[in-house]
């Protein structure tokens, strides 16, 4: 039989770093799909060019990502998502932004496109100028008898925007139905043509509780395509960021989930924590969420000169209340509030590709800092992996995993090499892929240099995988039914993103 | 760790105060006395914004000792605070949401994005600032502004409306 290697193997590859781009033919390229099936590779990303479609998989066994793309041919290109589901939402994306057709596409249904932009497909070579039209419509509910619960997009929850459809029989949830787009922003087209150095605060408003995974990454893909090194203390700098934005997020999130489970105590000290680090970031590094601190070539400026102490000071303070937190969430109260709660199976969150703190706490052992991760092997990141999959095991990996990140900021400036924050930039042309463990999960980016200009781009958020994992979730009736009531808690647990992957 | 506590608000912007109390008749503020009820309304926003206004119901900035409160729905809400660029995909929800809420009604726009569509302006799918659709009141830039900024701002609304 034909392994998708051997597939891989046989096509003609551009330059793409670190990874090779192979082009396929269609033919190939929907036979690779039914092989990835089979073999277990993992959907990553799904985008395209004015001339090509990609894909990014991940092979498990050998660790690695794999960049592959076929010709489109009269608009069209064969449609992954006969073979891998997940391919569903990007095919409706990159007909909404290219006009691209997947042909044999499970769904053609806009995504993005809710019929009110001026002109379509806005990443056309020549897009059209067209009337507004008409939202896209969700499928109608299957019984008669069913009752239908539109959650959203304006929640009044200080909230992501995005709307949740649930179909109902009493009180049990048939069918969720997410439709999403509406944060749109016409980000790839505001990055195309500009310099990397310009088009980082793009990447870095693509979602602001990733903001320096998406920046982390986004640098990277950049420094590849020219075949720049950053310097090691640039290296260590952004490891820095990432695990106290790794921090502030569980801490945010436990505060979440504490609040909808009536655990003032928890979202209290976890609120507290959570501000006092948020200020010392600004202190260390100038800003309170950190954005735009990690650029092309390495970081924004070099850490205050009173930065490590003051991040140390505040990481001592986290890691004296950690053991308080950890026995609020054992406590009956709570423990029973989350206990069972949107529960997710390996399986499940293996095949959507599901990393994150919710794919660890399915058993899905999948974290780019153990394998992919510049840096990451001189601090040695430890992987915890909970294998229960609902909300209170989720809640207990955000503890763990807060309690390593204190542990690797605390060796990263301890080890932190001295010279410069950041390399010069060259005006070249080039590929690159850059990834970095955001604290949903891996973030991917894509992009493709003329002159030092940005030519297309793409970034990979995992909300892409998220959302139909909680999909799957909120409707199973067998295992774990959810309550309607349980909605807001799920999706605060899931910590459900919009706008990364809105674009 | 000991009881953490609210920290001692900032004084707050007397030019603003007056520009707005200007603006509110005296049937306003018979109705909203010294609390305001506020609906969050995302446009579009990278949530940055809304990470920030989590951030004041923690125990540092503990807005609802000045009488402000979240709510969940429009029907109850006196004060609309926007987020984020007004993306053509969400001027529906915004206008939907002005709509609902009863008079009289006061728009903030919170951060860059919804001050002019911030770093946002001009793309396609982007409309610019709060104020293309609802009138707005008052504006509090930055990106996104600190939690201490917009709970100043929220003041300068309630303080207006005591007057
Ligand atoms: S102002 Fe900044 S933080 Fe707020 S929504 Fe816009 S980009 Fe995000």
């Amino acid at each position: 039989m034909t392994t998708a290697n051997d597939i891989i193997r046989a096509a003609e590859a551009e330059i793409c770093r670190p990874w090779l781009r192979h082009v396929l033919s269609p033919g190939d390229w929907s036979l690779l799909a039914t092989a990835c099936v089979a073999e277990g590779w993992v959907l990553l990303a799904h985008w395209a060019d004015t001339a090509q479609a990609h894909a990014l998989f991940l092979d498990p066994d050998a660790l690695t990502a794999v960049p592959v793309s076929t010709p489109v041919e009269a608009g069209r290109y064969p449609a992954l998502s006969p073979s891998l589901p997940t391919a569903s939402w990007y095919e409706r994306m990159i007909h909404d932004l290219w006009g691209h057709e997947a042909a044999g596409a499970a769904d053609l249904r806009p995504w993005l496109d809710h019929g009110r932009w001026p002109q379509s497909p806005p990443m056309a070579t020549r897009p059209e100028a067209r009337p507004p039209g008409e939202p896209p419509l969700l499928s109608g509910p299957e019984r008669d008898e069913a009752m239908v619960l539109p959650l959203g997009p304006i929640a009044g929850r200080l909230d992501e925007a995005a709307h949740l459809r649930l179909t109902l029989t009493g009180p049990a949830i048939l069918r969720a139905e997410a439709l999403l787009g509406f944060t749109h922003k016409g980000t790839l087209t505001l990055m195309r043509g500009k310099s990397p150095r310009a088009a980082a605060r793009f990447a870095a408003r693509l979602s602001a509780d990733a903001t320096v995974a998406h920046s982390v990454a986004f640098a990277q893909a950049t420094e590849a395509a020219m075949d720049v090194t950053v310097p090691p203390r640039a290296v260590g700098l952004r490891i820095v960021m990432m695990e106290i934005e790794r921090i502030a997020v569980h801490l945010d999130n436990l505060a979440e989930v504490a609040r909808l489970a009536d655990a003032p105590a928890v979202r209290a000290r976890c609120g507290y924590l959570r501000e006092i680090l948020l200020r010392t970031s600004e202190a260390a590094f100038g800003h309170r969420l950190l954005m735009d601190c990690v650029v092309p070539g390495g970081t924004a400026t070099d850490i205050a000169e009173d930065g490590p102490r003051v991040i140390l000071r505040t990481l001592g303070e986290i890691a004296t209340e950690m053991p308080a937190i950890r026995r609020m969430h054992d406590a009956a109260a709570l423990s029973s509030r989350l206990t069972g709660v949107g529960r997710a199976g390996r399986q499940l969150a293996a095949s959507l590709g599901v990393g994150g703190v919710v794919g660890r706490a399915s058993g899905y052992a999948f974290d780019l800092r153990s394998a992919f991760s510049t840096g990451y092997h001189d601090v040695g990141a430890r992987l915890a992996v909970r294998s229960e999959g609902d909300a209170a095991a989720r809640q207990h990996l955000r503890i763990l995993e807060i309690e390593e990140s204190l542990r690797l900021v605390g060796l990263a400036l301890d080890i932190l090499p001295a010279g410069p924050v950041t390399v010069a930039l060259p005006q070249v042309s080039g590929e690159g892929i850059g990834c970095a463990e955001s604290v949903r999960g891996d973030v991917w980016h894509w992009l493709r240099l003329d002159h030092g200009q940005i030519a297309a781009a793409f970034p990979r958020d995992p909300g892409w995988a998220l959302w139909p994992l909680a999909e799957r979730v909120l409707a199973e009736r067998a295992l774990a039914p959810a309550s309607p009531d349980d909605i807001a808690l799920i999706r605060a647990s899931f910590a459900l993103p919009a706008s990364g992957m809105d674009l | 760790m000991g009881t953490p506590q609210p920290e001692p608000a900032e004084p707050i912007d007397r030019e603003t105060t007056e520009s707005l109390s200007a603006r509110l008749d005296a049937a306003a503020q018979t109705r909203l006395g010294r609390s305001l009820a506020i609906l969050h309304v995302n446009t579009g926003s990278c949530n940055g914004c809304e990470l920030e206004l989590r951030a004041l119901s923690n125990v540092l900035y503990d807005l609802e000792r000045f009488g402000l409160r979240f709510v969940g729905s429009p029907r109850h809400a006196d004060v609309l605070l926007v987020t984020g660029p007004l993306t053509r995909n969400l001027r529906g929800a915004l206008e939907q949401a002005w709509d609902a809420t009863p008079e009289p009604k006061w728009v903030v726009a919170i951060g860059d994005c919804a001050v002019d569509g911030g770093v946002f302006k001009g793309s396609y799918a982007v409309l610019g600032g709060t104020g293309l659709c609802v009138p707005v009141d008052l504006t509090i830039g930055g990106c996104p502004p600190s939690p201490a900024r917009i709970l100043a701002g929220l003041r300068t609304l309630l303080e207006a409306n005591a007057k």
